[in-house]
């Protein structure tokens, strides 16, 4: 009967829905969107459970939208309840008000009428007029209230209590009090509204906006109260990664026959070849040899990088990691046990906050782990090569660089400041592979898509 | 049946071509998977109703052994369609899948029809007279008589439709699920040699997921997301008196208060509703009226599959027995 669309259109309250969903965090693609209306078609608007079930099958996908999409959910429809809220405390007022149905700006009669759909409806208007939904930021909380309030005509009311104030009657400056007083409660309910709309709307914006100002900040400057933020974020990043490297380790190489496999395959047919079988190569996964420097100057840059690497152990083949300052050690054992966050501070305590010598750290990798380096590791080491114009050892590393695949050294200092001082920087990039810098999530990021990439 | 639909086809805003009668509401989905032994909660019937009328596939995702298999079957026995089921595992290809060509036979007919060919062609005197005259004959060898059916194609060439349950898709490999799309969006699949086969009635589809791995955007765009978490105690305590009938309403409150305790537990594998409806019927068997913690200790193996899981299980257990009889009214 609906002119049988295949495409309906979706409807003004869905529309806006999907628009608070995505707000939220929900990923809705526009092909979901015409699923949604098409799946409202069938279901309606009449039945709240039904309707919520029904979205929640459609737009969110995941267990964690799943939440987000409740949250929405219920911010969103419980939208409407501006009347029925303030209809309680408003009883005791509702007797002055009113002696002073006598003309005033029609706003003035609204606020005094009681007419508390109207007001809300009024409410509703304005906001759509001002455009409430683009609010991204709460430094615009001020200037939507105050547009929603100007566009309701504040400025006339305002004008009135003044001339009713000047006047000095009786009954005019009952009413300027009483004008005042509603004046006021709309103030609060518009600003109410504004919040809400803020919620709905830039929620999810909002995150975003920190979450991509979280990646490129230097890790060394990051606030405590973000840390927790920033494991969920290394999370996220890590599973992109690791989704995005794990899913060929194989690869068809086009046109090779393998002939052993088959004849083995087509024995069934007399050897009649009805199945080829085609050679295959195996990428490896990269084997990851960490150096991280755990003195003051580079820890928590260090934390990073381990919680990237362990984060992403689907994707590599075996992780050993060791910390160093002053001298070497190994700490795989306790990254495997504990969860990286509680790892890292026992390392710290066991080793950190020195002033680091990386001749030393050097001398000792070569005496403990030299021999488990083999043509298939990649070595990371993570440090700002300042080495308190201690002996820097370079042979040390240059017979590393021969014995592994590749060295990668993170530097988290600016390039500028490379060879400055008592920075060996300079004089041990000859023996490495790649030389990054590396001082942001996105740098740690970069580094290691790079590590997976080119194997 | 079917002159009933073509009457009923004008009115409905989605027509679906199935030979059975369009689903009317959500409480008929309700009613009848409840009549086929499966007691669903409202998002589930909302789930079936709208894979009905919006001919999409539902994506069932939630832990091992909360019912997301025995949904499947008990929609098919409902509406009395057959179930073709495509068990997913690494490695699994379109050849298993989809279709294979029976090369034994091929193989078989060739050696048959190689004396025959002599006569056919035997009389032209030139190649191309001899070649036209076997392309006459088509492509005999890739034909339909030669292709044997596997699970998708074959829940496409159901008359009547029927219900296909990919299980457990997320063990597959993700070019494998690409490969789904097609089948998923438009209920057809391609086969090189003869063309593409659409399907006579679209099926009902349900894929399965563990959540081993993360699905593709691709794969969950074209799907109905259905989550069934763990039921509530109520919903258990329905699931079970059904699936373990004769059951003493006491014991029921008891064992599913018992369970829902035991799931607030940090366990490594939790029980679901499978493990409570077998550990129902082990009570029964052993004719347990009443929960005590000594009966609770000896089955406790049936609720919980791992011994570190028992052992953290079992300092709790009186206390949460204890608990499973006051709520029953047992004191």
């Amino acid at each position: 009967m609906a002119g049988r669309l295949d495409v309906p259109t979706a409807s003004e309250p869905l529309r806006r829905f999907l628009q608070v969903a995505r707000g939220a965090g929900l990923r809705v693609s526009a092909a979901e969107g015409i699923d949604a209306a098409r799946a409202l078609d069938v279901i309606g608007y009449g039945d709240r459970a039904a309707l919520k079930d029904t979205l929640g099958l459609v737009l969110a996908k995941t267990p964690d939208e799943k939440a987000l999409y409740h949250e929405a959910f219920e911010l969103y429809f419980k939208h409407e309840a501006f009347s029925a809220e303030a209809a309680g405390d408003d009883g005791a007022a509702a007797g002055t008000a009113d002696q002073g149905q006598k003309g005033g700006t029609a706003l003035g009669q609204l606020l005094t009428s009681d007419n508390r759909a109207g007001l809300a409806a009024a409410m509703e208007a304005a906001a759509r007029e001002a455009g409430v939904e683009n609010i991204r930021f709460f430094t615009q909380k001020n200037l939507y209230t105050r547009r929603i309030l100007m566009t309701m005509g504040l400025r006339a009311v305002e004008e009135e209590i003044e001339a009713l104030r000047r006047d000095e009657t009786a009954p005019g400056l009952e009413r300027a009090a009483l004008l005042e007083n509603r004046v006021a409660r709309l103030r609060e309910a518009v600003r109410d509204l504004v919040e809400r709309n803020m919620l709905l709307f830039a929620k999810g914006e909002n995150e975003q906006y920190r979450e991509e100002l979280l990646k490129s900040a230097r890790l060394s400057n990051i606030d405590r109260r973000d840390m927790e933020r920033m494991r969920v974020l290394v999370r996220q990043m890590a599973k992109k990664l690791a989704a995005r490297y794990a899913k060929t380790r194989r690869r068809r190489l086009r046109g090779q026959l393998d002939v052993r496999r088959t004849l083995r395959k087509n024995m069934g047919w007399g050897g009649v070849p009805f199945i080829t079988v085609w050679k295959q190569k195996r990428i490896e996964k990269p084997r990851v040899m960490v150096l991280c420097d755990v003195s003051g100057s580079v820890a928590a840059m260090s934390q990073f990088l381990l919680m990237f690497l362990y984060a992403l152990n689907e994707a590599l083949s075996d992780i050993r990691s060791f910390a160093y300052s002053g001298s070497l050690i190994e700490v795989s054992e306790i990254l495997e046990k504990e969860p990286v966050e509680q790892a890292i501070e026992k390392i710290l305590e066991a080793i950190g906050f020195g002033s680091s010598n990386y001749g030393n750290a050097f001398a000792d990798f070569e005496d403990g782990w030299m021999k488990f380096v083999t043509n298939k590791t990649t070595l990371i080491i993570l440090g700002d090569a300042r080495g308190n114009n201690n002996d820097p050892r370079t042979e040390i590393l240059a017979r590393l660089s021969q014995r592994s695949k590749r060295i990668i050294w993170l530097n988290p200092e600016y390039p500028t400041m490379w060879g400055t001082g008592d920075s060996d920087m300079r004089r041990y990039a000859p023996f490495c592979n790649l030389l990054m810098e590396c001082s942001t999530l996105r740098h740690v990021e970069r580094a290691i898509s790079g590590i997976l990439e080119s194997t | 049946m079917d002159i009933a639909h073509n009457k009923n086809a004008g009115n409905i805003a989605h027509p679906s071509p199935q030979t059975l009668q369009p689903l009317q509401s959500i409480d008929e989905v309700d009613a009848g998977l409840g009549a086929a032994g499966y007691i669903a909660s409202r998002p589930i019937s909302t789930a079936i109703y709208l894979a009905h009328h919006l001919q999409k596939p539902i994506l069932v995702e939630g832990p091992a052994g909360v019912g997301k298999t025995e949904l499947a079957k008990s929609v098919a026995s409902w509406l009395n369609l057959p179930l073709i089921r495509m068990q997913c595992y690494e490695g699994l290809d379109e050849s298993k899948a989809l279709y294979e060509w029976k090369y034994g036979k091929q193989l078989l007919y060739t050696q048959i029809l190689k004396d025959k060919v002599g006569s056919v062609i035997g009389e032209s005197d030139n190649l191309k007279v001899a070649l036209d005259k076997l392309h006459s004959f088509g492509d005999i060898f890739f034909s339909r008589n030669f292709l044997e059916p596997r699970p998708l194609l074959r829940a496409l060439e159901q008359p009547r439709g029927c219900v296909l349950l990919i299980d457990e898709i997320d063990k597959s490999d993700q070019e494998f699920e690409a490969f789904l799309l097609e089948i998923l969006s438009d209920y057809q699949v391609t086969v090189p040699e003869i063309g593409s086969v659409t399907a006579l009635v679209p099926p009902i589809v349900l894929l399965t997921s563990n959540s081993t791995r993360d699905l593709g955007d691709a794969l969950k765009r074209r799907c109905l997301h259905l989550h069934i978490g763990f039921p509530d105690e109520r919903l258990e305590a329905r699931i079970i008196a059904s699936r373990v009938p004769g059951i003493d309403a006491r014991l029921l409150k008891q064992l599913v208060s018992f369970v829902q305790q035991l799931r607030a537990l940090d366990l490594k594998k939790l029980p679901s509703v499978s493990e409570t409806i077998d550990w129902a019927k082990v009570l029964v068997l052993m004719h347990t009226s009443v929960l005590e913690v000594a009966v609770v200790r000896e089955t406790l193996n049936v609720l919980l599959k791992f011994e570190a899981d028992i052992e953290a299980a079992d300092k709790q257990l009186a206390g949460m027995t204890h608990k499973a009889q006051r709520e029953a009214g047992i004191t």
